[in-house]
């Protein structure tokens, strides 16, 4: 905050008898348009809760999320495998897309002439640009494919093979799976992890590179023990902002992830996430315990994400505050 | 190997490593937009534009009332959400910018940028589909009201920050009263800034499926009536993906590309926009 901007704010005290009709009206107005900003996200998470109601009391908070069964036929509803499946499939997308995204950032800070760096981080930020419909429609009909011939049984013929991790990759060949959708998500969110990772790293102090480059460090050892060191709380900041993302987006997933509630070791099996099941099934759900479970797993999807998002913002703005204080 | 060529192998190899993701992350682009215009591009035709959606089984068809659905959906989103979004934003920035609320309206509004859109379909679903009955056009705009105010209050903060404060004092010196100096002075100044915001927002919903499909949920046939369950494209290209006509799924393709090409024209708009003046 700059202490000395003179600007009269609309809640300095005893203030509010001098200020003109238009003041207080257009002032007003910017209040109740901001407090609205507030009052969505409560009524949100109120309307959820009320509409989940139904089926938390039938089983219980617990039980509800605890429980694998899901059958509309016999009214039992448990939210364990679409919450497995939304975890499952955002941590693949973090394991691919944070190796990648800190290999771009480090391209467009580190490697690229500067003719280079607006080009490809255009490029790269018009990945998120493309809506996620699209993603879902080339993933359905020609990554799933692909991934099916070419990438799966490698996969199977080599991790596959190994002790302990091996039935994590074994599965029918359709393309159709949780590891599929954990590919799809990598990519989504690969331009905003990407994104803050530059950002970041531009707020390195130029002395401290100079420095390290002067006592004869190579690039990969000034990005990895100077510059990342120093910005480990917003690096996890955007790691945590994927995250949010992918655990939240849901037409990609529909199209890949084969929408069945069952649990599976194995990654190459059909499976299903909370935002796939609720929007494959919220408009065919009949009866008031149906209803109330799918918008119960909406309840728990966006408190799992509000967490999520809520600690990277406070990482980034942590970042930003030390930046601040360095310059 | 002594240290000097391992440390210099090491640094070779991660940077090469850094070079092949980078190329990883371009091929995923140019892969998307080779197989939208390959699949897309030939059924660009004029009766994509002037036929209704095809029935099961129908020969001909186009995305007319889809496209005109949409449009109407975009056009209700963004006459709710920007209004809301600008005065909010101006909040932010000039009446309340050290006020105690703003702090946690600058913050939840940070998280509502990025909270998963099915989330509010079905929020919108509760509040106005089961009251009015029906699905209808008017919650599907507000859905995606819902997703442009975030956008717009942010960009809006920020651009309106940008503008100096001796504007503010000039302004306020000829004796402006604060409403006048920031519609006149501060607001005139950040325009652009502000419209990119919108724009952007408009990119962003453009392609937003997931709060459509149980708000404005889709509809065969022509309509203009906002009451009423609406044609768009993103349910359209849903539905039709995942139906089983050859014909359903070109025109799938055909309207990928339309929202894509959408999406990126705006997207590259508003980057010549923002372009830091040299």
């Amino acid at each position: 905050m700059n202490a000395e901007s003179p600007i009269v704010t609309a809640d300095t005290p005893g203030n509010s008898q001098k200020r003109s009709l238009g003041d207080r009206l257009f002032g007003g107005l910017t209040w109740f348009s901001a407090v609205a900003v507030l009052l969505v996200l409560g009524a949100i998470i109120l309307m959820l809760f009320m509409g989940a109601r139904p089926a938390f009391e039938k089983y219980g908070f617990w039980g509800f999320i605890t429980s694998a069964q899901w059958n509309p036929v016999t009214e039992m509803f448990g939210a364990l495998s679409p919450i497995v499946g939304t975890l499952v499939s955002s941590l693949i997308a973090i394991l691919i897309g944070v190796p990648v995204s800190f290999g771009i950032a480090l391209f467009i800070t580190e490697l690229a002439p500067p003719w280079l760096k607006r080009p490809v981080g255009t490029a790269i930020e018009l990945l998120a640009a493309i809506p996620s419909i699209i993603y879902g429609m080339w993933g359905l009909f020609v990554f799933a494919p692909f991934f099916a011939d070419y990438i799966q049984p490698i996969l199977t013929d080599t991790l596959g093979e190994l002790p302990l991790i091996g039935p994590l990759f074994q599965g029918p060949p359709l393309g159709i799976s949780v590891f599929t959708a954990g590919i799809i998500l990598a990519v989504m969110i690969i331009p905003f992890i990407a994104s803050v990772m530059r950002d970041v790293f531009e707020t390195v102090p130029a002395e401290l590179r100079e420095s390290a480059f002067g006592v004869g460090s190579t690039t990969w050892e000034v990005v990895w023990n100077v510059v990342l060191p120093l910005t480990r709380v917003g690096v996890v900041g955007g790691i945590m902002l994927g995250l949010g993302r992918a655990l939240g987006e849901t037409m990609a997933v529909t199209f890949v992830i084969g929408n069945a509630h069952k649990l599976h070791w194995a990654l190459f099996e059909p499976g299903n996430s909370i935002a796939s099941t609720i929007a494959n099934e919220f408009t065919e759900a009949d009866g008031e315990v149906y209803t109330a479970a799918l918008i119960g797993l909406g309840l728990i999807l966006f408190i799992i994400t509000f967490i999520v998002l809520a600690l990277a913002k406070l990482m980034l703005l942590h970042m930003s505050r030390q930046a601040g204080r360095q310059t | 190997m002594n240290i000097y060529t391992r440390r210099k192998v090491v640094n070779v190899f991660n940077l090469g490593a850094s070079v092949c993701t980078t190329l990883f992350g371009l091929f995923f682009l140019f892969w998307l937009l080779w197989v939208l215009f390959a699949q897309g591009f030939t059924h660009l035709n004029w009766d994509l534009f002037t036929l209704d959606m095809p029935g099961p089984g129908a020969e001909a068809g186009g995305l007319r009332n889809a496209i005109v659905g949409s449009l109407m959906l975009t056009a209700v989103g963004v006459l709710i959400g920007a209004p809301l979004g600008v005065l909010a934003g101006i909040y932010l920035a000039e009446f309340g910018r050290y006020a105690w609320i703003s702090h946690p309206v600058r913050f939840i509004n940070d998280v509502l940028l990025s909270a998963p859109s099915i989330v509010i379909g079905v929020f919108v679903y509760e509040v106005m589909v089961v009251p009015m009955g029906n699905f209808s056009g008017w919650s599907g705009g507000v859905a995606l009201a819902i997703i442009v105010i975030p956008v717009v209050v942010r960009t809006t903060e920020d651009m309106m920050r940008l503008v100096p404060d001796t504007l503010r004092e000039a302004a306020a010196a000829l004796g402006a009263p604060q409403w006048r100096v920031v519609t006149s002075v501060v607001l005139r100044a950040a325009l652009s800034g502000v419209m990119t915001g919108i724009l952007l927002a408009i990119a962003r919903i453009a392609g937003e499926t997931a709060p459509l499909l149980f708000t404005a949920l889709n509809n065969q046939f022509f309509t203009l009536n906002m009451d009423k369950p609406m044609a768009n494209l993103p349910v359209t290209i849903f539905n039709f993906a995942m139906g089983p006509y050859d014909n359903w799924h070109d025109l799938a393709w055909a309207g990928s590309l339309l929202i894509t090409l959408t999406v990126l024209t705006l997207n590259i708009l508003t980057r010549i926009f923002l372009r830091p003046k040299q």
